[in-house]
């Protein structure tokens, strides 16, 4: 069966005073229908814009997707025109954001925020809108839905906005749904509370999930298939449980070293990894991450390495992975 | 044998008046801390954990005298922060520094990393010549792992964990005893997060610090806590050393908190007991009768709703207020 997302060689670039920052190099990746895939990596390493870029909301004129495909139900969703791409967000692929009071609008009612996208997707009349927005709120667990409606977004809290904003992104029945942090800014016990609720909804409605996150453990917990990625490329692409239990790609290995764990008995010193990340205007010519990485060799620095499968199902851009494997 | 007592916290309160309506109705007063206290010995971390609004941050800052508290003492080596002016609490800021979370947003853009170390040794009267100065500037840019040709750089031309390597030398220019740490690691990349826990580690058994260290993340907190207390709602719930209180929380609300920590392996992971704790930290504004946390416990009874439990003693050095603790 064909993937529902099939994203092909992405390449989106901004234009800076420094010259061009290739923030996403040749990315592809898969989500199939109704599974969870994680996009993980540090900050600046690709991954919030490469959802940008399916969703086509990179900002011109100093971003541009300079080349690659977003296969979407076998549509390339960048040749589309702009009209087409507007039936295409919120009805089909929707989007919840980290911080959810800069994605909703202050100055509209709760209830207005609910009812635009059904009213202009689905074509519902005001009061089936109405209705289905009580229906999203109640599915999302936010209490007392009738009286919300007519509430703004600064009435609720961290965690009822969040709820609001994946109401908002389930309004029109996607297929897929990116979240993009979706509870980086909330507290642990929140935090929990919406993943589950996210995971639960998805299911049901058997939408599709593209998880962008930097937290390893939520990765672990909720992931089916996992992208690691580093400055601006896939590093590692594999099934969840194989990726922890054996990584394959130096930086995946440091990763999940440099967290301490709540299981583990306690360690001396954590495992960290050296160096920063690379500036993405000034990339080596080899791999990125060559001066931080512990197993480099020669050709590390003067050519980069491709994806390579190293497992059925388990990739890894690395001269050295086969090794890396055994010692992790 | 315990060492040398250095902060002691007791009962301290800061309330925050919120103004109300008009004419000075509906006038609130936000119970931010309530009435905690703790103690901290020389060369020892305190792990303060809990959620945004439980008053972790406030408190630090009532420690630091950023705030002054409504109620209650800061005895900081045997003086009482409470009681002492602006001018008086100067020479003791020496001796009681603190990192923050963002270290970009608490370095001055227009001084080069140079300039901001030096400038607490200036302001204090400390290696008073320029010629000093700079090699006490350099010390402190090795000891944080730097180079002295970061010094003619700008905040914003080094990366996150760089910037909160110089927020770290700034801190230790004046030869402290207490740093308090506010979420120093929480917005920094994984990767670089080891590294400056791995500093924090290091000064500390060097220098002799003790860390007041504020922080949300259950693992670095056990990673460099000595002991842990947990907030929940401008009180602490509990307070234990930190590997009783990590093999076994007393409290409900820090079992919660524990269970709901993700573990980055989908086996170890899905092998846990994780129930998700339902509802939300209520508003300081209008706290809950009785125990705070009662509406959102899993194994609340009548009497929660009524009593506030006292922190007590619930094993040897370890305490928790929970009438069923």
């Amino acid at each position: 069966m064909a993937p529902l997302l099939a994203v092909r060689d992405l390449r989106t670039e901004f234009a800076t005073r420094g010259g061009v920052v290739r923030a996403v190099t040749g990315v592809s990746w898969d989500v199939n229908e109704g599974e969870t895939v994680a996009l993980v990596g540090e900050s600046g390493c690709g991954k919030s814009v490469s959802a940008l870029s399916v969703m086509r909301l990179i900002e011109g004129p100093a971003g541009r997707i300079v080349g690659g495909r977003v296969l979407f139900k076998g549509r390339d969703l960048l040749a589309l025109s702009e009209a087409e791409m507007q039936r295409v967000r919120g009805r089909e692929i929707a989007m919840v954001f980290q911080e959810p009071m800069t994605s909703l609008n202050p100055v509209l009612s709760i209830g207005r925020q609910l009812t635009e996208g059904p009213e202009i997707h689905l074509g519902l009349a005001p009061a089936a809108a109405r209705a289905r927005a009580i229906e999203l709120l109640a599915m999302v667990g936010i209490p007392d839905a009738a009286r919300r409606l007519r509430q703004y977004p600064h009435q609720l809290s961290g965690g009822m906005r969040q709820r609001l904003m994946i109401a908002m992104a389930l309004a029109c029945s996607p297929s897929l749904l990116l979240a993009d942090e979706p509870t980086t800014a909330l507290d642990v016990t929140i935090q929990a509370q919406i993943l589950e609720l996210l995971r639960d909804l998805t299911q049901r409605l058997g939408a599709a999930l593209l998880l962008i996150t930097h937290d390893l453990g939520v990765v672990a917990r909720y992931a089916d298939r996992v992208n690691v990625m580093y400055a601006g490329r896939i590093v590692e692409q594999a099934r969840a449980r194989p990726l922890y239990a054996s990584p394959c790609h130096p930086y995946t290995i440091g990763l999940l070293r440099s967290v301490p764990r709540l299981d583990e008995p306690r360690r001396e010193c954590l495992e960290a990894i050296g160096g920063q990340p690379p500036d993405l205007g000034r990339l080596p010519r080899g791999c990125a991450f060559e001066p931080r990485c512990g197993a480099r060799v020669d050709r590390c620095t003067v050519e980069r390495p491709d994806l390579e499968v190293i497992a059925p199902e388990h990739s890894a851009a690395c001269w050295q992975a086969a090794r890396a494997c055994d010692l992790s | 044998m315990r060492s040398e007592l250095i902060l002691e916290v007791r009962s301290l309160v800061k309330h925050f008046d919120i103004g109300g309506g008009l004419l000075g109705r509906g006038r609130a007063v936000a119970k931010a801390v309530d009435g905690v206290s703790f103690t901290l010995h020389r060369g020892e971390t305190l792990g303060l954990v809990g959620e945004s609004g439980c008053g972790k941050t406030t408190l630090a800052r009532c420690v630091l005298q950023l705030e002054r508290p409504t109620a209650g003492q800061v005895l900081f080596e045997g003086r009482d922060l409470t009681r002492l002016s602006e001018g008086a609490l100067r020479p003791i800021r020496r001796r009681l520094q603190v990192i923050f979370q963002d270290p970009y947003r608490s370095l001055n853009p227009r001084m080069t990393v140079g300039q901001v170390i030096a400038e607490p040794l200036a302001v204090h009267a400390i290696a008073a010549d320029r010629r000093r100065r700079s090699e006490r500037v350099g010390e402190l840019l090795a000891q944080v792992g730097l180079g002295p040709q970061h010094a003619s750089r700008y905040p914003h031309e080094l990366s996150g964990g760089q910037r909160q390597r110089v927020g770290i030398a700034r801190a230790l220019a004046l030869e402290p005893s207490v740093i308090v740490c506010d979420e120093p690691v929480s917005a920094l990349d994984v990767s670089i997060q080891a590294q400056i826990v791995n500093l924090l580690d290091e000064l500390q058994q060097s220098l002799g610090l003790a860390y007041l260290f504020v922080a949300h993340d259950l693992a670095i907190v056990r990673h460099l806590a000595h002991r842990v207390a947990v907030m929940y709602l401008g009180k602490i719930v509990e307070i234990a050393d930190r590997d009783t209180l990590y093999a076994t929380p007393r409290h409900p609300y820090a079992q919660a908190l524990l269970a709901a920590a993700p573990i980055p392996d989908p086996l170890a992971d899905a092998a846990r007991e994780r129930p998700v704790l339902r509802g939300e930290v209520p508003s300081p504004l209008a706290p809950p009768p009785g125990c705070t946390f009662h509406p959102r416990c899993p194994i609340a009874i009548p009497e929660c709703a009524e009593q506030v439990p006292p922190l007590r003693e619930v094993a040897a050095v370890h305490w928790a207020a929970c009438l069923r603790a």
